[in-house]
């Protein structure tokens, strides 16, 4: 069994040391301005700088906080920034049931207490091509779901955001088809790999409610709908659980969703993404898209032997 | 089928009249303008590429509502607008136009391998690209040295814009992840004014 290599940067990537400084000012500065412009449910999160991120620069807060797929909240990309502010993510319950021998329920409060939390800076790839760089801040799955303490039985691990038509308008569109509440799921061994990050906050904040508040799964080998929102209830299993997204069209969203530049969606191709952020319409830039979304020596052998067009 | 006549301005019609349609061409064409004007100025949110395309695809499908809406409102409320039906055909066929250069140019950048696969292999985009096909001889033929020369065949040859509405509709709601509020609505339209075709003429009192 080969040993988990973080993300390195190469030498020529890493980021001299006083840009670094600059940057990290600039996002705290970012922080600091959207919690005085009252994002109401918006706290400073304390965080620890993960060495791996290497000298990827964040998507501006604005994008990253008002460009979202949320459908809970209306299909357009701005209807969750605009119709999410009567979500309350707190207080907040956080189950691990299922093929555990320690069931766990976690207050999402103290969880955001956590001296766990670290800031990652990862590569987001949406299903529809366009990508974006995000610092989130959260806590590796793997330490939640030790804890725990999974039955070797255990081979899924199924995930449940939660069902509040009240307060989430998207719920009661009845036309989308979509079965609420959204699900999601990963084999266990995507669960525990070193990456995958229960995400709470994101640019040094707690999560937004239209980013998945109070706390979500980031997947960042996968394509973005992977990354289910809002989550109460994970469950382990023994068999493959359903996702919402590919239970609706299972020919374009298949249940692995690795970020893969040689196999097409059907309606358009996944081997470039536009890149968000750049907010012009003439000098937009598209850049290639990476395979496992550029994490391929960390997950790559996950799926050894596998046919990732059939399980795509 | 509704009685499908020559625009006016084939025959009569005083200047100043024929000079209030050109006027219209511009003010359609406003959209446009106003999202590349957007499109300088950063207006068009995260994804500007995106939006640019999809929305001048809207206009292109909107236009071809319209068209496709001034026979059965003559016939139904009495109306008769059918004199701006040229008019909503050439800038609906200028929308797809546009939309179709921002698929190409803006978001693909030319790149022709991409392009190709697209064009061959993929459903949605077929669909889209052959409405758009289907538009342009209607645009060659809208003019009226055409009608003359083609005569009863032209009209035939016009209800092109049936099919190509019908393939424009598809494209429309496959560029949606799901059945949604924004998308029904302009599919419940479409497959209105096509069932109005189907209507019985006795059953109305304009028909005449």
């Amino acid at each position: 069994m080969a040993l988990f290599r973080y993300p390195r940067p190469l030498p020529s990537e890493i980021t001299p040391k006083e840009m670094y400084l600059s940057r990290r000012s600039l996002i705290g500065g970012a922080a600091a301005f959207t919690t005085l412009a009252g994002a109401a449910n918006a706290a400073s999160l304390k965080v620890h700088p993960w060495p791996y991120s290497g000298s990827l620069t964040p998507t501006p807060h604005e994008d990253v906080t008002h460009y979202n797929n949320f459908y809970e909240f209306g299909m357009d990309k701005g209807d969750p920034a605009a119709h999410s502010q009567d979500f309350h993510p707190l207080p907040w319950t956080l189950e691990i049931t299922g093929l555990v021998r320690k069931p766990v329920r976690l207050d999402v409060e103290q969880l955001l207490r956590s001296p766990a939390i670290e800031e990652r800076i990862y590569r987001m790839r949406c299903v529809e091509a366009w990508s974006m760089v995000i610092p989130w801040d959260g806590i590796p799955l793997a330490s939640l779901l030790k804890d725990a303490d999974p039955d070797p039985r255990a081979t899924h691990v199924a995930f449940e955001s939660v069902l509040r038509p009240s307060e989430m308008p998207g719920q009661n569109e009845a036309l989308s088809g979509i079965q609420w509440p959204y699900v999601e799921g990963l084999r266990l061994d995507e669960a525990m790999n070193p990456l995958t990050l229960l995400a709470l906050g994101i640019y040094g904040e707690s999560l937004p409610n239209q980013n998945g508040a109070p706390l979500r799964l980031v997947v960042p080998w996968k394509y973005g709908f992977k990354g289910i929102k809002s989550i109460q209830r994970i469950r382990l299993l023994d068999h493959e659980p359903p996702a919402t997204w590919n239970r609706l069209a299972p020919d374009e969203y298949g249940f692995y969703a690795n970020v893969n530049p040689q196999v097409d969606h059907p309606r358009w191709s996944q081997a470039t993404e536009r890149v968000i952020g750049s907010h012009s319409l003439f000098g937009a830039s598209r850049q290639p898209t990476l395979m496992f979304n550029g994490y391929g020596e960390q997950v790559a052998d996950l799926y050894r032997g596998m046919d990732l067009r059939k399980n795509f | 089928m509704p009685e499908i006549r020559a625009p006016r301005s084939i025959g009569r019609g005083s200047a100043l009249k024929r000079y209030w349609r050109l006027i219209l061409y511009p003010i359609g064409m406003m959209p446009a303008a106003w999202l590349v004007w957007q499109g300088q100025h950063g207006d068009l949110g995260a994804d500007p590429v995106n939006v640019f395309e999809r929305s001048l695809g809207l206009w292109a499908f909107r236009f071809l509502l319209v068209c496709l809406a001034l026979a059965p409102m003559r016939r139904f409320t009495g109306i008769n607008l059918l004199r701006y039906r040229r008019l909503a055909g050439l800038l609906a066929f200028f929308y797809a136009s546009l939309h179709l250069l921002a698929y190409v140019g803006l978001d693909h950048g030319f790149d022709w391998t991409v392009l190709w696969t697209d064009i061959t292999h993929r459903y949605f985009i077929i669909l889209g690209m052959s409405a758009l096909i289907l538009l342009i001889p209607l645009a060659l033929t809208s003019n009226a040295l055409s009608m003359r020369w083609l005569k009863r065949r032209w009209k035939l040859l016009h209800r092109l814009i049936y099919p190509a509405a019908i393939l424009a509709g598809i494209h429309f709601f496959m560029s949606f992840k799901t059945l949604n509020g924004v998308s029904a609505p302009y599919l419940g339209v479409l497959a209105l004014l096509l069932l109005s075709r189907f209507l019985p003429r006795s059953q109305t009192k304009n028909g005449a």
